[in-house]
């Protein structure tokens, strides 16, 4: 499939082409040298392995009755290297609408801008916002044509448009699904535990984020590649609002807090005679 | 002015593109085609010339639909009409593709004119003879819309308009009469405007009715009775205006 460039093309038409001419100004080559090896396909999934930076992170988002939480940690993971306790992985694409970034940092920050930039310029030409189906789509399509590149994007598009709250799944694969419940990352199955035992679909708003604050926290305990700061937002009609942004340490310790343990045998001085 | 008539993107010293002057020209040489806006109903009224013995008159549709909630009526040169449909209703699905939700009758109305707007504008082509009446309603809100387009690649949204043939007099006609109108006085009041200019009867006349639940075409023995119905109400009106004055004497 072409690469979609569209997000990178500057607004200037092309002189007198009525159809899409065959030869773009970026053209794919139609050819290129293969790899020395017998086995190509396992050469090909290394190569893929080796460029492809591990979702270290945990996101998640779930709609119930007020409208759509989403909540992430803000841990940056190099293998075991802990780059950074503070980065921002619910990213603002317009004001009705969040991304969550899982995958690369790069990768997800700049294709969100890009579909933020998409979803204003559909407002204008069409006098409405664009749904929350329509911008996961255009992402989506996006992501598809620069399948098997290197891009790495696991991202979750939340938001409120005319047919109420909307959340859908998308990545660098292709994938695109519509969902009431994600996580997506490293630490997602530990963040899915609690929220799934603990969700029901009439919530409040403080239950509901008190609910994705314990899943976040839980992820980041037993989850080495996530951590920092669990913060919470909401997305109701009248657009999204960040609720909290806690320090998972200080959770632990509210959730767990330390209490004097009776000790079963005291250590007493034993006389010496 | 011969020089600047040659090639479609040279301007005239006075401002003019001739060859869409001409266009239009060939546009107020096409059939008569009228639509008129309801508060829940849009009619799109077109003449049909009286078809030669051996014609199979199914296979000449002037009303056409894009889509299932927008239809398409046109006056001027129907092959070049045959174009602009076919791109025009890839861009209804393909639109559903790429957002997942029915075009708005303003944005396929942009596209078409879009499209006529770039053969004003390119170079070795000449523009599409026609202008078009589109009418439909929005997804998820119930207004029915009408827009036109022309040649120039101009368009805009009316609550009722013509064109083609004496599409002045037809215009006139409903500036005068206009009023909010529902359900089947939309219709009648697109015949009647029709009629204005066109001998009356089912042969002649096509119509189309757009609700928000899909388009429908009247067959002509629902034309005869509505035009029935029209010559009625003018008999009546012409004797009630000659009554008042008996009795007054």
């Amino acid at each position: 499939m072409k690469l979609d460039t569209s997000g990178l093309n500057s607004m200037v038409p092309l002189y007198g082409a009525e159809e899409d001419s065959e030869e773009s100004i970026l053209s794919v080559p139609s050819s290129f040298q293969l790899p020395r090896t017998t086995d190509f396909d396992g050469f090909q999934k290394k190569a893929v392995q080796m460029v492809k930076p591990a979702k270290g992170t945990t996101t998640l988002a779930f709609i119930f009755k007020e409208g759509v939480i989403v909540s992430a940690d803000s841990r940056a993971s190099m293998g075991g290297y802990i780059s950074s306790q503070s980065v921002k992985k619910i990213i603002e694409i317009n004001p009705y609408m969040l991304g969550t970034m899982a995958g690369g940092a790069a990768d997800c920050q700049f294709w969100h801008r890009n579909l933020g930039i998409k979803c204003r310029l559909h407002e204008l030409a069409n006098k409405r916002r664009i749904s929350v189906t329509g911008a996961s789509k255009l992402l989506a399509n996006i992501l598809y044509s620069y399948r098997g590149m290197g891009l790495s994007i696991g991202t979750m598009i939340a938001g409120w448009d005319e047919t109420g709250p909307g959340l859908y799944y998308v990545d660098a694969e292709g994938g695109r699904l519509k969902g009431k419940r994600f996580s997506v990352g490293s630490g997602s199955p530990y963040a899915y535990g609690v929220l799934d035992s603990g969700y029901r679909y009439d919530m409040t708003i403080e239950e509901a984020a008190e609910l994705a604050r314990r899943a976040i926290y839980h992820a980041t305990f037993r989850d080495g590649a996530s951590g920092g700061v669990a913060s919470v937002y909401y997305v109701g009609p009248d657009g999204w609002k960040k609720l909290s942004g806690d320090d998972v340490g200080d959770l632990h310790y509210l959730y767990y807090p330390v209490t004097a343990s009776p000790v079963d045998q005291e250590m007493s001085e034993i006389p010496v005679s | 002015m011969a020089r600047y008539d040659r090639a479609i993107t040279v301007f005239s010293p006075d401002g003019h593109l001739f060859q869409v002057e001409y266009a239009l020209e060939a546009v107020r040489r096409g059939n008569a085609a009228v639509g008129v806006r309801g508060t829940d109903t849009v009619v799109l009224g077109v003449e049909k010339k009286s078809a030669p013995k051996l014609q199979d008159s199914r296979s000449v549709r002037k009303i056409v639909s894009l889509d299932d909630h927008i239809a398409l009526a046109c006056a001027g040169l129907k092959a070049d009409a045959r174009i602009l449909i076919n791109k025009a209703r890839i861009e209804c699905q393909s639109h559903k593709l790429t957002v997942e939700d029915p075009v708005t009758v303003e944005y396929i109305t942009r596209y078409i004119a879009g499209l006529q707007q770039k053969y004003t504008q390119s170079g070795g082509v000449r523009p599409f003879g026609l202008s078009t009446l589109i009418i439909g309603f929005d997804p998820y809100n119930e207004k029915p819309a009408l827009y036109q387009t022309d040649p120039s690649g101009t368009f805009s949204a009316w609550k009722a308009n013509a064109t083609g043939r004496n599409s002045n007099s037809t215009r006139e006609f409903l500036e005068k009469n206009y009023k909010e109108t529902s359900g089947q006085e939309t219709v009648k009041l697109a015949i009647r405007a029709l009629l204005e200019v066109v001998e009356s009867g089912g042969k002649t006349i096509e119509i189309a009715v757009m609700t928000k639940e899909g388009l429908r075409q009247l067959e002509e023995a629902e034309i005869d009775a509505l035009v029935a119905e029209i010559e009625a109400e003018k008999a009546a009106a012409e004797a009630a205006k000659k009554a008042p004055s008996k009795d007054a004497s």
